[in-house]
């Protein structure tokens, strides 16, 4: 495998897909849009001096026991911002998804793939610089939100308790292990299925069908069946880890050049 | 250049090649013909390392297909059937792209070169999708030429082109052979293939004739000499048959048309029997049959008809 060609890939991908209105939405809006959602409740219900009327025992009783020393307002906030943390966790599934699924299937679509094989680049090396150019920016936007997030939140004075919270491990290792570990997995599901499909949107529709686990959690954690704390995002890191290595694998399996050159319509 | 020999590809239960052997000399324009669905892309895409073959081998510049497949691929250049452009990225970079991963040297002077070559220098920054169509397959072909390829593939060069833009693109693919470079050309205008190629085979699944044009004509028809005379009379036809290595005569109006091998050598015996006789000679011409006769009697009157 030759760095040379695989940075070669990712500067054109880059080049080429950011030209594109749609991955510019996904790569630039959707992280703005989910981190000021989060800044916008919190400046609401630090405005309104109330967090949606809840007290410390409406929060669910697993929660409870992660507020240590906070006040029962501080427990509450960090209940809220608790609930973002998913939201950190949906960009680096979505943008990815769109970059990845755009970039196999169009060059499909557009016919470049021929010339493209015809080249001495091997499949890992067209795979992987096309899964860094789909998987950098993902990590760069979660990474940069998750910083506007941090700062924003600061600024707006939710508890000081609760901003350690933010920067301690088991927010750092959601967003920086668990969000590259997850853009892997959105980049390794948009190879497969950009493989079996011929049309952009379909591929970019079933690529995005990797967040719904990711709704379950946060269904769960709000109706309290399940608590987001450290060990759970350990789990969660390890079992990425391990169906990241068996998703590149198959993507890299099932991207069968003679398939996708002959099949074409 | 490139050599196969039983070259089969079979898709599921669809036989798109069958058994092809040919070879392909150094430094020839080498045309490929046949109608739709006869398999010329699938052969150029094996022997540009595209796809597998199902069974037989291939050499094409000293190397075997399926065994130096990434050897092959950097020693020949291939022109698809469509452009296949990168349309929001500028021509330069589009060439760029490409000789980078052919891991071209001076990859900002092949670049330059070739976008002066077919005069594109001058809209190098703008974005390929706003090229016309044959500014498209030119910059198509400089891609296909940056990496200075030995053999090179050409798949319907000039196909929807209009007749300036092939004209070009063809005294372009000529001035190429004059490099030294092999060039296996598929096409459907037969015009162009009789024009350019120094030999050429008519293929539908299998290979059915390979050599020459000149040569093809020669197998199928003999060449046919016209004497255009002020009258004809019955008689004439078989004085002239009986002149040695006639093939066939047929009078026709005013005219005795003559099919013989070599008409050089027998004109001057049937001119001199025809004036004995008392024919009075207007004109001699030869009947030149075109590669679309030979293309169409090669491939049968129900391919030639299903294929218009």
């Amino acid at each position: 495998m030759r760095v040379n060609k695989i940075r070669i890939i990712v500067r054109k991908e880059w080049a080429e897909v950011f030209k594109n209105r749609l991955v510019l939405f996904s790569v630039a809006f959707l992280p703005l849009l989910l981190t000021a959602l989060p800044l916008a409740i919190l400046y609401g219900t630090r405005s309104s001096g109330d967090l949606g009327g809840m007290s410390m025992s409406d929060l669910p009783e697993g929660f409870r026991s992660l507020c240590g020393e906070m006040t029962g307002g501080e427990c509450t906030q960090y209940f809220f911002v608790s609930q973002f943390m998913i939201l950190f966790m949906i960009m680096p599934l979505i943008i990815p998804s769109t970059i990845a699924s755009y970039s196999i299937v169009g060059e499909k679509t557009t016919r470049t793939l021929e010339p493209l094989l015809a080249t001495p680049v091997s499949t890992i090396e067209l795979l992987a610089g096309k899964a860094v150019a789909a998987a950098v920016p993902a990590v760069l936007a979660t990474w940069g939100a998750f910083a506007v997030f941090a700062v924003g939140a600061r600024i707006l004075a939710i508890g000081p308790m609760v901003i350690a919270r933010l920067l301690d491990p088991l927010w750092l290792m959601a967003i920086f292990i668990v969000g590259p570990l997850l853009a892997t997995a959105a980049v390794s599901m948009a190879v497969i299925v950009s493989s079996r499909v011929s049309d952009p949107r379909v591929a970019e529709q079933l690529s995005a069908l990797v967040i719904l686990p990711l709704l379950a959690l946060f269904i769960g954690q709000i109706s309290g069946l399940l608590i987001l704390d450290a060990r759970l995002v350990l789990w969660m890191a390890v079992v990425l880890a391990a169906i990241d290595a068996g998703l590149i694998a198959l993507a890299i399996r099932l991207f069968e050049r003679e398939n996708i050159l002959t099949r074409w319509k | 250049m490139i050599e196969t020999h039983d070259l089969t590809r079979r898709f599921e239960a669809t036989l798109a090649v069958d058994r092809l052997t040919l070879d392909v000399r150094d430094g020839e324009i080498f045309g490929f013909l046949g109608p739709n669905g006869a398999g010329k892309t699938t052969t150029l895409r094996m022997l540009s390392a595209l796809i597998a073959p199902t069974s037989g081998t291939a050499r094409v510049a000293g190397y075997a297909l399926g065994e130096q497949d990434q050897d092959i691929r950097r020693r020949v250049g291939i022109l698809t059937e469509s452009p296949g452009l990168y349309d929001r990225l500028s021509a330069a970079y589009n060439l760029e792209f490409f000789a980078g991963l052919y891991e071209v040297d001076d990859i900002h002077g092949q670049v330059e070169r070739y976008l002066r070559l077919l005069g594109l220098w001058e809209r190098r920054h703008e974005a390929a999708g706003t090229f016309s169509k044959g500014m498209r397959q030119k910059l198509a072909i400089a891609r296909a030429l940056l990496h200075e390829p030995e053999v090179l593939f050409l798949d319907e060069p000039t196909s929807g082109l209009d007749p300036e833009a092939a004209h070009l693109v063809r005294e372009f693919i000529a001035d190429l052979k004059g490099e030294g470079r092999t060039i296996f050309l598929c096409t459907h205008n037969l015009d162009e293939a009789d024009r350019l190629c120094d030999r050429i085979a008519v293929f539908n699944t299998s290979l059915l004739a390979l050599d020459t044009p000149a040569a093809l004509r020669q197998q199928l028809y003999g060449r046919t000499v016209v004497f255009h005379l002020a009258r004809v009379d019955p008689s004439w036809v078989e004085l002239v048959r009986g002149v040695g290595s006639v093939r066939a005569v047929e009078a026709s109006d005013q005219r005795l048309i003559v099919r013989v091998d070599d008409p050089e050598s027998v004109n001057p015996a049937i001119i001199r029997a025809l004036v004995a006789a008392g024919a009075d000679i207007r004109f001699v011409g030869e009947l030149r049959r075109t590669l679309e006769d030979v293309y169409l009697r090669l491939l049968g009157p129900a391919t030639a008809r299903s294929n218009g």
